[in-house]
């Protein structure tokens, strides 16, 4: 079933964003599609656009945003659109690792 | 400040050795709390990364996702990160900094030196993401905050 942009779609909220939802871990968002609905969320919440899209709008590198158990970069993006009983969340990836040479301590 | 208890850093120490001399890595599991992240568990998982293991290491996003689940079906939050750093201090690099993600997390990072897992440090990301902060870890031996 199709959802209208007046339905709401829960986002989870990774612990340490929380603190930018007045420490709600679960967001319900509006929109039709997942770029609608993110929108909504930064709406709602301004401070936590900084932390999830660069300084071109554009989602950060380590931000992935799932689609139930699907990544939405394997879907349509944030054109992803969104039906009842869905639900989004906020999916860091990480990575890191030592300076390149080894160093003797 | 990290929390958590010695068991918890002893089976950091302990993977970190196992991995050695590539990099481990794993997620912290627990509680944010008014004293800061809580560690109640460390889950391991593989370090994904095809190339140049011994000094690099990377979490997946599906890895993440699956963690999360497991964890919030436990009651518990991912609150962190740890990995080792093979015959190298235990502190961020620049690499750690260039690809760190959201501020809040607990970045544990455990040295091992020759095989040999020594010291382990904590780090936060600074809100404006222009460093780490080192992070005091305390051991407690009570569980005072449960699932």
């Amino acid at each position: 079933m199709k959802t209208s942009e007046y339905t709401r779609t829960p986002i989870h909220i990774p612990a340490p964003l929380r603190s930018y939802t007045g420490g709600r871990s679960t967001i319900e968002v509006k929109g039709g599609s997942v770029g609608e609905a993110l929108e909504d969320l930064t709406h709602q919440f301004p401070a936590l656009k900084q932390h999830l899209f660069d300084e071109e709008g554009i989602l950060r590198l380590f931000v992935n945003i799932y689609l139930n158990d699907e990544d939405i970069r394997y879907l349509r993006h944030t054109s992803t659109e969104l039906s009842a009983e869905d639900e989004l969340s906020i999916v860091p990836s990480i990575a890191g690792g030592c300076p390149g040479n080894p160093t003797i301590f | 400040m990290m929390q958590t208890h010695s068991d918890i850093l002893d089976a950091i120490r302990m993977h970190g050795a196992e991995a050695y001399p590539e990099e481990c890595c794993g997620f912290l599991l627990g509680r944010i709390t008014e004293h800061g992240n809580y560690v109640g568990a460390a889950m391991s998982v593989e370090n994904r990364r095809e190339t140049s293991r011994e000094q690099r290491f990377s979490i997946s996003a599906e890895d993440f996702h699956r963690a999360d689940l497991a964890a919030r079906e436990q009651g518990w939050d991912i609150v962190g990160f740890y990995h080792s750093h093979p015959d190298h201090p235990a502190r961020p690099s620049a690499t750690d900094l260039a690809e760190a993600t959201f501020p809040g997390y607990t970045y544990a990072i455990v040295s091992v030196c020759g095989g040999d897992a020594e010291q382990i440090t904590a780090w936060s990301l600074r809100p404006d993401r222009s460093r780490f902060e080192s992070e005091p870890i305390e051991i407690i031996s009570e569980i005072f905050v449960t699932p």
